[in-house]
């Protein structure tokens, strides 16, 4: 490359005018038409002046490359001569052509400027005098880079504050452009590559519009999100999409269980009635089909492919071998763990999107430029979103005089650790309450169903949606002790709702594991019984030497354990049920008849029904969400034991997605405390990254411990569930793969793994650390810089003016001598006026070069004298050239400070 | 929407989704809200036709933004400076506003909307007409001017770097960047 360069280098020293008029005359050139379309703002014209001087430094780049061709084809003869001479024939050519075309581009951009364009032709003309042959090359990686550099424009146009009458221009004179000299570089060899380049890549970008435009139509619901948005701010929407995302983990979850375990099974495997485990037991056939029975997903339900029981433990089924027991293994292991990458993932992008807003360092600037929500489209929200503008500047106000009169802090810390006894009490009391109602079941479970009420039945599920109903108000009741300001209550609020729900849920679990010990030793007794049935059976087919067959039982009659795991999945599935229709019990009745009565009732009202205490229920974001958070947590936890779970969950969220859609926009009136969405988002995704975890743990828990019932399920007959791992490796894969296989699975090696893995998350943590300490550092570095900077740049500018003061002063005071006192003061006023028009500009664009131009421009043109600068700013008077007034800055801003 | 889609045009509809930050959807309800602010007559001229601010206001949209008004007089092109639309303003303010577009030309716009006074810098009378937005225009919810002053020099305290007594474009722009909620409130969608 050195080498190379030299060679550039003596090449230019060899014809160095020739080069140097090109250079000169296309920076003018490009000049023109880099401004031509931006006459009309200030602000884009400094850009483009910016951009000038980039484009002239690449441009100089391309000359020297375009000579760097031409040597290499001149020097070393690469092509042969005859090719040269072609060349340089067809580059004559070239260059003419793109001469015409140059002309005609200038026709068309700088018609305003004709004097210019004329000195331009001259000097063309002198080119082609001087050198017509060699220019072609050149010229054309010239035109190549113009293009480019127009493309980049286009490119760039929509991101451009310009108003869209200046866009238009400049597009459709870019395209013009473009266009035309796409035709002109079209010369070379490459000519049908190049064509047919440029055809592709504006099929290419137009199909890109379209599948753009495709995919946000595809997008479901989001005229509907769109809709509640701007009637009801970004928090209420931000459930919504939450529930949206929601629902499209779901139809993962859904795809997996129905195509890799329900369908296979549904298809392929023994049909129903063929053996017992797949068959109603005579005592239950009788009201199997009762709708009673169904609704509690007992009878013909219970014995389907929705739940675990059904499937049978043969390794391979139907005829494409489909590995049953290993599919269902995978899918439930598949399951959790791609919640837990799908969570994860969503987070870390979330935290990206707004890793930056962590340092309070404007706190009240963010308050005042970023608080209003302009999605906010409807009156009443809006005077709440003022509402709580308002207060929230007053609080900070007052936290920020740290004068906070806090009168008698020990009864309100009395009546914080008050109301966390009873919230305590509480939370203990629903944990007891559903311990309590969980056991009895299981006794009315033993003593049989049937004997008991429809209430004794549904007991739990009852207690529980209740439950979950119900504390919340109590706690909400509870915290008004408490006093909080309103942003800690709600989170402490949320926390406690939180915790009532984890315990409840955990205390039904703890129930569910008591009764899954009850069932397994229910299921000891009932082998021993079968085994002995078994033997009596063989016995009495010996002893009645009867010819009849063996297998003339109907496998409804074989008696049979009780399979945990359909009960458990049972119960999950439930709940689930119960839950929804709590859900949507309590949308109908204390969202729609509430606001049916409201409405409908005030006219025969003895006070305002809509404005006092009734009136609209609100839309309770943090409500809704912990449901569906809780919700989805159940799902993980069951879908193990009932495949038909995620299926039932993806109903339910479709249902209300519509449901509450409809319900916000008819019956609810938009929040008084507006929290900000953007911060809840992650806020969500941790609450259920939590609630993901705390729910695997127990069926987990369930998986690894427990051995698999002997009469049901695809893991009947083995120890354990997961040992359907080992058999597949034993029989479906090479020895040496089990083999290695099991030495990887070694606790020698795994430990040390899992060692290995703890120190990568502690090293990377700690450079994550060190690396956002670096950040902070080089943040305070770039402020002060910048600050020193514009105090440079402001003295130097100001010495600057100073000195064309003088100047002008100078020379004023040469043409008229007899000068009077009315103009010194009017060039006083002028200079400091200049002075500052100067400055706002400097600061705006923060480019100096660019702004000494203009300072000359703005000095040369008579200001206008402000008045309002003058009476605002009592700047003192001062002579030009005063040394003192380079530092006006010191002045002037105690004399803002005082306005 | 075939007569929308026929009096846009296909070349004008791609050179409008060339430069804005809309999809070809929201060009097409843009300009179906937009000719449905129009009266009769009006209709059927060009595409120059401007919209006065008062009939622009009435867009469920912009009704209860305490902004409206600046949005209107920073998006025009109006000689008269009265707030008036055209349709190519009208596709100008939702692009700005829309979901998609970047960080720079929404702080830019926010800039000018929050400039009342069009000199270029938010100065003290800027900020003041600011706040008095987003409190609302009744008296129990406006600030005292006690408070009112602290919240002023607090604001400058913090974001204006160089210490001139104003905010200026590229300070504001420094704050706004550094805010997690700026991009998804400033978004205005039909």
């Amino acid at each position: 490359m050195g080498g190379e360069e030299k060679e550039i280098q003596d090449y230019d020293r060899k014809m160095p005018r020739d080069s140097l008029i090109t250079s000169e005359n296309d920076r003018r050139k490009r000049g023109e038409e880099e401004q031509a379309p931006a006459t009309s703002s200030k602000s884009a014209k400094t850009r483009k002046n910016i951009k000038n001087e980039k484009t002239r430094k690449m441009k100089e780049e391309g000359e020297e490359e375009g000579e760097d061709e031409e040597r290499n084809g001149k020097g070393k003869k690469k092509h042969g001569s005859a090719e040269k001479d072609k060349k340089n024939r067809k580059g004559g050519k070239g260059k003419e052509k793109v001469q015409e075309v140059k002309k005609k581009k200038k026709k068309v951009e700088t018609s305003s400027e004709q004097e210019t364009s004329e000195e331009d032709d001259e000097e063309d003309k002198e080119e082609k005098e001087v050198r017509p042959e060699c220019l072609s090359p050149e010229e054309l990686e010239k035109l190549k880079e113009a293009v480019d550099e127009r493309k980049k424009l286009i490119q760039a146009l929509r991101g451009k504050p310009w108003p869209m009458k200046t866009k238009l221009v400049t597009l459709q004179e870019s395209q013009e452009f473009v266009e035309k000299y796409e035709g002109a570089l079209g010369k070379g060899k490459g000519r049908k590559l190049y064509a047919y380049k440029v055809m592709m890549t504006k099929k290419w970008m137009k199909f890109q519009r379209d599948f753009e435009n495709f995919k946000t139509a595809c997008i479901p619901w989001e005229m509907k999100i769109k809709e509640i948005e701007s009637h009801f701010g970004s928090s209420v929407a931000s459930y919504f999409i939450f529930l949206r995302w929601m629902y499209g983990v779901n139809m993962i979850l859904f795809g997996l269980t129905f195509g890799l375990v329900m369908v296979p099974e549904a298809l392929m495997g023994r049909p129903y009635g063929s053996i017992p485990r797949k068959t109603v037991p005579r005592a239950e056939e009788s009201s199997a089909m009762d709708f009673a029975v169904l609704w509690d997903f007992g009878g013909y339900a219970q014995y389907s492919v929705l739940f675990y029981g059904f499937y049978n433990n043969q390794r391979a089924i139907g005829w494409l071998k489909f590995r049953m027991p290993l599919s269902y293994f995978l899918v439930g292991v598949g399951t959790v763990a791609y919640s837990y990458m799908v969570v994860i993932r969503t987070m870390a992008r979330n935290a990206n999107e707004s890793g930056v807003g962590d340092d309070n360092s404007f706190n009240f600037s963010w308050k005042t430029f970023t608080s209003w929500d302009y999605l906010i489209g409807n009156a009443e929200t809006a005077d709440n979103k003022f509402a709580s503008i308002t207060t929230s500047f007053k609080e900070a106000i007052l936290e920020e005089q740290e004068s906070r009169k806090d009168d008698n802090i020990h009864l309100t810390r009395f009546l914080r650790v008050l109301a966390n006894f009873l919230v305590l009490c509480c939370l203990a009391g629903s944990g007891y309450l559903i311990y309590f109602v969980v056991r009895r079941s299981q006794k009315f479970a033993l003593d049989g169903l049937e004997n008991h009420t429809w209430w004794e039945r549904n007991e739990v599920n009852m207690v529980m949606s209740l439950l979950g109903m119900f504390c919340p108000m109590l706690f909400d009741v509870i915290s008004a002790l408490e006093n909080y300001h309103p942003r800690v209550a709600l989170q402490w609020q949320l926390g406690r709702i939180f915790a009532l729900f984890l315990g409840n849920l955990y205390t039904f679990i703890i129930a569910l594991m008591d009764e899954i010990n009850i069932k397994r030793e229910e299921e000891k007794i009932v082998k021993f019984n079968i085994t002995t049935w078994e033997a009596s059976l063989y016995n009495g087919t010996v002893s009645g030497n009867s010819t009849a067959p063996p297998n003339t039982i109907h496998p409804a009659d074989v008696p049979r354990g009780p399979c945990w795991e359909t009960m458990v999945g049972q119960e999950f599935v439930r709940l689930i049920i119960s839950d929804t229709m709590t859900t949507y019990i309590t949308l109908l009745i204390g969202d729609f008849l509430r606001a049916v009565l409201v409405r409908f009732l005030n006219y025969c009202w003895c006070w305002d029904l809509e404005a006092g205490f009734p009136s609209y229920s609100e839309f309770d974001v943090s409500g809704n969400v912990l449901g569906l958070i809780f919700n989805q947590g159940m799902i993980w936890m069951g879908a193990f034991y009932a495949p038909c779970l995620p299926a039932l969950n993806l109903l339910r969220l479709h249902v209300s997605m519509y449901l509450q859609c409809w319900a916000v926009m008819c019956c609810n009136v938009p929040q008084e405390r507006v929290f900000k969405a953007s911060g809840s988002n992650n806020f969500y995704m941790a609450m259920l990254l939590v609630i993901l975890f705390l729910s695997t743990l127990p069926a987990i828990y369930t998986i690894v411990t427990i051995p698999p019932s002997f009469d049901c399920g695809p893991f009947s007959g083995k120890n354990r569930m997961f040992d359907v791992i080992q058999e597949t490796l034993e029989s479906d894969f090479p020895a040496w793969f089990g083999k290695a296989f099991s030495y990887a699975s070694n606790p020698g090696l795994v430990l040390p793994f899992i060692l290995l893995m703890v120190l990568a998350i502690y090293y990377l943590q700690s450079t994550s650390k060190s690396y956002r300490e670096a950040n902070m550092d080089l943040k305070k570095k770039l402020q002060t810089q910048n600050e020193e900077n514009k105090k440079k740049n402001k003295q130097a500018a100001l010495k600057a003016q100073m000195d064309l003061e003088e100047a002008r002063q100078a020379a004023e005071q040469q043409k008229h001598n007899n000068t009077s006192n009315e103009e010194a003061a009017d060039v006083e006023e002028n200079s400091d006026s200049g002075q500052r028009m100067h400055h706002t500009k400097n600061e705006r664009n923060n480019a100096p070069p660019a702004g000494d131009r203009r300072r000359q421009q703005s000095a040369t043109r008579a200001p206008v004298p402000r008045n309002y600068h003058q009476g605002n700013h009592p700047t003192p008077g001062y002579l030009p050239g005063f040394p003192q007034q380079s530092e006006p800055r010191m002045h002037r801003v105690p004399s803002l400070q005082r306005h | 929407m075939g007569a929308t889609a026929s009096q846009l045009g296909k070349d004008l509809l791609s050179e409008y989704q060339e430069l804005t930050f809309l999809t070809k959807q929201e060009i097409l309800l843009a300009h179906k809200r937009f000719t449905e602010l129009l009266t009769r007559e009006e209709r059927d001229l060009n595409l120059n036709t401007r919209v006065p601010m008062a009939r622009i206001l009435t867009l469920p949209e912009l009704k209860s933004n305490p902004f409206r008004k600046r949005i209107c007089y920073v998006f025009s092109t109006s000689e008269q400076k009265d707030g008036s639309l055209t349709f190519e303003d009208f596709l100008d303010l939702l692009s700005a506003f829309s979901d998609s577009a970047t960080l720079e030309i929404k702080s830019h716009y926010a800039f000018r909307i929050f400039d009342f006074d069009d000199d270029g810098t938010l100065d003290r009378g800027d900020l003041e007409k600011l706040v008095n937005c987003l409190t609302g225009e009744t008296d129990d919810t406006q600030l005292t001017p006690d408070e009112m002053r602290q919240l002023i020099n607090n604001i400058l305290e913090e974001s204006d770097i160089d210490k001139d007594g104003t905010v200026n474009l590229s300070e504001f722009q420094h704050v706004i960047s550094r805010s997690p909620d700026f991009v998804s409130s400033f978004k205005i969608v039909l």
